[in-house]
């Protein structure tokens, strides 16, 4: 018991360290680019400074690395991480493809959320004479927030998931403890656990995260 | 600030949206301008609000051509616009008072001043209790006096209103109009009123211009084209024209007025008298002259009942007679106890 207790422990830690800055660095790669995407996108889809070419270049390179299965961009990946960490394998090596896997998901999820607000609003603010920074930071994302809020819970779920993943090629947490013990050495006790565990923290990470969205909108 | 339109030209594609419009708008002084929809209201007040450039002609405010601005000169102007809009437009993540300090936050004016004069705006549009209020729980017409407030904040000159009482109900329109109307005043607005409701020309406007199909029909003074209007589309939107000002008789706002005075005598007919010549018959068998200021036919229950509000002329022998007359008919008439 106080085995499964340290390996499930340990996993789990490793499965949080991933998830957590993965979690930061798709963010901060796929904010930027959602909010390119929404501000450069046709006036009449809510554009606040449509440019077709950027819009149509970054869109396609958001569905190309959308499409790939995960764990083919996690290999394509592995140079990467030898270049930024020095090692393709372990935790911290793992947090490269996984941010960059989130990241045009991210970017996605920020676009429709923004594009979301109401365009009367964004005539307002713009007849009012804001800038586009200004609409974008002052109008477009404090309008926006409890949707953007829903997408972030949404995207740590994901990589949760991911992480598991990223676990069966040598990326440590639950996900590679219930590959190599739970399915390899038929060790069913272990699996269990580490899959309540996994379930669990979703659990968690979807209450609070609609608990504040839904606090947000109650403020209104 | 006076406003002059020259010749403006926006088509979308095919869509001739405004073909060539060309308006004066006289400053301090509140302009109608009505049309139904998709007549080009929208797309000219876009222009003249400078969220849109023509395709051809040309906008100025005072001398000042203001179509062809460029980036950070257009940013400038458009804090001097103050602009309200049907659906308000507020923004929901701020309270009524971090509404009303937007503007003047993007100018980058310092806290302290942001918010004495959002207090002093929140007041002046009878919100002074509610700067701290979510949007959500304001009622419609608060919402557009925080709208007014915000539009106002950074002191401009002219106010577009872009169909601003439309989502309103009437007392709520009435009161806003005359909100606007004492703004105008107090601080020397030119106010430009975009519409699709005649009342509110009526009960606000000084001038008006009546648009159809992308081009002016007819303007003028508020008064001249209400005793003479000339254009089909003018008529047709005074034909239409209901009753704001007697809103507590909801019968009323179905008549078709003539006229903006009441009559003295309301005559009710019901069923099949509604086919009957009574008044013609009246104006010949007696020595009395009947002047119809509304009337109309409502559908109650499966029943038509007529309604005409008139006056009777005559002497008072005459007129009682008359009274007498109608009510052997079997039609009711009430009789207003001043005139």
């Amino acid at each position: 018991m106080s085995e499964i207790l340290r390996l499930v422990g340990t996993a789990t830690w490793q499965t949080l360290i991933m998830v957590f800055f993965s979690t930061v660095f798709s963010l901060l790669l796929g904010l930027p680019l959602g909010i390119l995407l929404c501000i450069s996108s046709p006036e009449d889809q809510g554009g606040i400074k449509p440019m077709k070419v950027l819009n149509e270049v970054l869109g396609r390179i958001v569905n190309v690395l959308r499409s790939f299965p995960f764990l083919i961009l996690m290999i394509v990946l592995f140079p990467l991480s030898r270049l930024l960490l020095g090692k393709s394998i372990g935790t911290a090596a793992t947090i490269v493809p996984l941010s960059i896997a989130a990241a045009p998901f991210v970017a996605r999820v920020i676009e429709s959320a923004l594009k979301e607000v109401d365009h009367g609003v964004i005539q307002a603010a713009r007849t009012m004479g804001s800038t586009n920074a200004q609409i974008v930071f002052k109008v477009l994302i404090p309008e926006a927030l409890p949707s953007l809020v829903s997408g972030v819970t949404l995207t740590i779920i994901n990589l949760i998931g991911y992480s598991a993943m990223a676990g069966t090629i040598g990326g440590g947490g639950l996900g590679d403890l219930a590959i190599r013990y739970g399915f390899q050495r038929w060790r069913t006790d272990v699996l269990l656990a580490a899959v309540i565990v996994i379930l669990i923290m979703v659990e968690i990470i979807q209450v609070i995260g609609n608990k504040i969205s839904a606090s947000l909108i109650s403020k209104r | 600030m006076r406003i002059a339109l020259k010749n403006l030209v926006k088509n979308y594609g095919s869509l001739h949206a405004v073909s060539d419009i060309s308006l004066e708008i006289p400053q301090n002084r509140i302009f109608g301008i009505i049309g139904k929809s998709g007549a080009g209201k929208s797309t000219l007040v876009r222009m003249m609000s400078l969220l849109e450039k023509p395709d051809a002609g040309s906008v100025w405010f005072d001398d000042r051509r203001v179509d062809q601005l460029e980036k950070n000169e257009l940013i400038a102007q458009r804090r001097k616009i103050g602009m309200i809009f049907q659906n308000f437009n507020l923004f929901s993540s701020r309270t009524a008072g971090m509404n009303v300090a937007y503007p003047l936050e993007i100018c980058g004016i310092s806290k302290q001043e942001i918010d004495a004069k959002v207090k002093s705006l929140m007041e002046i549009v009878g919100l002074g209790d509610r700067i701290d209020a979510p949007i959500s729980t304001l009622s419609g017409g608060q919402k557009q006096r925080v709208a007014i407030a915000r539009a106002l904040a950074n002191e401009p000159e002219i106010l577009f209103c872009d169909e601003a009482t439309s989502a309103l109900d009437p007392q709520t329109t009435r009161a806003i109009l005359d909100l606007i109307k004492s703004l105008q005043k107090k601080m020397n607005l030119t106010v430009v009123m975009i519409t699709h409701q005649m009342e509110v020309v009526r009960d606000s406007c000084n001038f008006v211009a009546v648009l159809d199909e992308g081009r002016v029909v007819e303007q003028g003074a508020v008064t001249e084209i209400f005793s003479n209007p000339r254009s089909s589309v003018t008529k047709d939107f005074l034909a239409h024209l209901m009753s704001v000002a007697s809103t507590e008789d909801a019968e009323a706002e179905k008549l078709v007025r003539w006229s903006s005075k009441g009559g003295r005598y309301t005559l009710r007919f019901r069923g099949g008298m509604t086919d009957t010549p009574v008044l013609s018959r009246l104006g010949r068998d007696l020595p009395v002259e009947v002047n119809i200021r509304a009337g109309g036919v409502q559908h109650v229950e499966g029943e038509e009942i007529g309604t005409i509000v008139c006056d009777i002329s005559g002497v008072e022998e005459n007129r009682k007679a008359a009274v007498k007359y109608l009510q052997e008919q079997g039609i009711v008439v009430e009789e207003a106890d001043n005139e």
